[in-house]
């Protein structure tokens, strides 16, 4: 037999040791959809049966957000056992970061031609902007708060619950609390972030009108590279010994503390960049819906995010982006078609997968291709070499 | 109170250690010293405090009271779980406890002696270790055959040796070993009580265990607790004719 170490890091180019074969396949999608999406859009005239319409360019971008979000879930939920129910607070902070943004961008052009003021803040009869919306008018400081301000809550808020040692339901509860407070707050008018009506009636991004056509293609562009940039990230943690350790923790915590691992750093690190990653997905998501407001941080989006997860399969990253494309392709599909039935299938779709599919659909098609694998001859001889013989021998299990 | 100077060539000592629980005294004036290179066998009734102790040196429970003291100078009681481990105590449990969704390699790749921080393990020296260190604790626990498994699919007899590999690996001066054969075959405790005594020869051991049989394959000094402090210490033959030892744990 050969050495024990033959499958770690660092004997391969870095981005081949990376990823693996759904990986590869999840890559060539989203880049093939980077590019024919945009030119089906841009180049196709529009009688085409092959043209896709500028309203579907914005929808397949929100898809992709959704698909950034449900990756970082994926992170803490699928590799560390953080069962996050309030990760749509962090995605609406990244959202609310861009939108006030694309608010400054406005300039003189709103209703009330404030050119220091958004509209709501005329309206309110405020006089002078408040302390915290300096420097919203520059893209890069937007950009920075885009990860800054998530990135901040996660590490105040997983510093205080990990070393205080709350896990399991009370800290699912804990972030589903987090994201009902911040709900009520932003609804608030003296909050300064528009209230009810959040921010909406955005006219630019660096520059470019943000309904145009190629903007919208700009920006689902932009999306796919996050997608991939944030799986590749994923990618890297849950791969180094690092996320061996995430896994450890989430199977066997106090063992991985008996061994010496602080463990609540190392949750902490995860939460951190998990947050940081739902922050970019809601920014990026605003300029593509055209609104934010306090809806986004309702308790109900967090866990329609945990049910992509778990339908594309936990502790996947791959499952996670599919989970998250396929129930919103649904959700889009049947509150048009009939409007009355999508939380009960919402719910039915859950109960399901708990039940038959505890791996989501992504785990379901690794099975079936380990079955097939065990019964090929040159595994029986592996299995028979190493005194197994059995079928429990589950070669590359977690690939 | 720093414990006398006579007593900083202890590995472990414990002196005046109580703790209750909701009104039941787990440990009770508990005291016990370890000398270096020492392998103790502990061994008594259910409920006489034998996991509490471990959870106290370990860090897991808080003593309402007493010393507890390492390497003669360094007081547990102060300090977590993850800071006694990295002193150089290690601890096997109870019911074998390993990491079953990685391989048996990645378990004693978790478990070696290096640096500990998120920072390491995610570009730093924890991703470099040799794959040499990882077959040379699994051959001495003779799970080399084994090392691309998971964990999950070994017997648990092979867990209970996966385990005392991962003790091996993070290199402690004191190992902690809560039963480490239960459930295994006669054979199987033969050969665990080899491989401890194997480790003993350059490492302090303690051994809580039930089985008698295993206690004198250890051959060492025995404690006997009972109802939370010390009934009994010496050889396993002086402490198995000690009447009170026959009275409340191995029955007449």
């Amino acid at each position: 037999m050969s050495g024990a170490g033959t499958n770690s890091m660092g004997r391969r180019p870095l981005l081949l040791s990376l990823i693996d074969g759904k990986g590869w396949i999840f890559l060539a999608v989203v880049a093939a959809a980077a590019v024919l999406v945009p030119l089906l859009n841009l180049a196709v005239p529009e009688g085409s049966a092959f043209h896709v319409p500028t309203y579907v360019v914005a929808l397949l971008g929100k898809y992709l957000c959704y698909a950034l979000l449900a990756l970082a879930l994926d992170l803490v939920w699928g590799y560390c056992g953080i069962l996050s129910l309030g990760h749509g607070a962090f995605f609406a902070l990244g959202g609310y970061a861009m939108g006030m943004y694309l608010m400054r961008q406005i300039g003189p052009r709103g209703v009330y031609a404030n050119p220091l003021l958004p509209d709501f803040m005329v309206f309110l009869n405020w006089k002078e902007l408040p302390w915290y919306w300096h420097g919203f008018d520059s893209f890069p400081f937007a950009a920075l708060m885009v990860l800054l301000v998530p990135g901040l809550l996660a590490l105040v808020f997983g510093w205080l619950a990990f070393r205080s040692r709350v896990t399991g339901v009370y800290l699912s509860i804990m972030t589903q609390a987090m994201t009902f407070a911040l709900l009520l707050a932003f609804f608030r008018n003296d909050m300064g972030f528009g209230g009810n009506n959040g921010l909406t009636d955005f006219k630019d991004i660096l520059g470019f009108n943000v309904q145009a056509q190629t903007t919208r293609c700009a920006l689902f562009v932009a999306t796919a590279i996050a997608l991939v940039l944030g799986y590749l990230v994923a990618r890297y943690m849950v791969t180094s010994t690092y996320g061996k350790v995430l896994v450890a923790i989430r199977d066997a915590e106090s063992r991985t503390r008996f061994l010496g691992y602080r463990v609540e750093t190392y949750k902490v690190v995860a939460f951190v960049v998990s947050a940081m990653m739902a922050g970019v997905a809601g920014a990026l998501y605003v300029p593509q819906v055209g609104i934010i407001n306090p809806s986004e941080f309702s308790p109900a989006n967090s866990i329609e995010a945990v049910i992509w997860v778990a339908v594309g399969g936990r502790g996947t990253l791959v499952g996670a982006a599919l989970g998250a494309v396929l129930v919103n392709f649904g959700k889009t599909y049947l509150t048009g078609a009939l409007p009355e039935i999508w939380l009960f299938a919402l719910g039915l779709l859950f109960v399901v997968v708990t039940l038959f599919l505890p791996k989501g659909i992504v785990g379901l098609l690794t099975q079936k291709r380990q079955q097939r694998q065990e019964i090929s001859p040159r595994d029986e001889s592996l299995a028979a070499e190493a005194g197994i013989g059995e079928a429990g021998a589950v070669e590359g299990g977690k690939a | 109170m720093i414990p006398d100077r006579g007593l900083t060539n202890t590995v472990l000592y414990l002196d005046g250690v109580s703790k209750t629980f909701d009104g039941f005294r787990a440990i009770n004036n508990l005291a016990l010293t370890l000398e270096h290179g020492e392998m103790r066998a502990i061994i008594g009734p259910n409920g006489a405090g034998k996991t509490t102790m471990m959870d106290i040196i370990t860090g897991k429970t808080k003593p309402d009271e007493g010393d507890v003291y390492f390497d003669g100078t360094t007081d547990l009681t102060t300090l977590d779980e993850a800071s006694i481990a990295n002193l150089g105590i290690g601890r096997k449990f109870q019911k074998p406890t390993v990491f079953e969704s990685h391989t048996v390699a990645d378990n004693i790749r978790l478990a070696l002696k290096d640096e500990r921080g998120p920072w390491s393990a995610l570009f730093g020296a924890r991703n470099r270790i040799a794959p040499e260190r990882i077959e040379h604790i699994l051959e001495i626990v003779r799970l080399i055959d084994h090392h691309e498994r998971l964990a999950a699919d070994l017997s648990h007899g092979q867990k209970q040796w996966l385990e005392i590999g991962m003790l091996l690996a993070q290199d402690p001066k004191l190992l902690l070993v809560d039963e480490p054969v239960a459930g295994m075959t006669d054979a199987e405790t033969a050969d665990t009580a080899r491989l401890l005594r194997e480790i003993a020869r350059d490492h302090s051991v303690v051994v809580v265990e039930h089985d008698m049989a295993f206690v004198r394959d250890l051959d060492c000094k025995v404690t006997v607790l009972h109802e939370g402090s010390v009934l009994a210490e010496g050889t396993i033959d002086a402490v198995s004719s000690n009447e009170r030892v026959i009275e409340v744990y191995l029955g007449r």
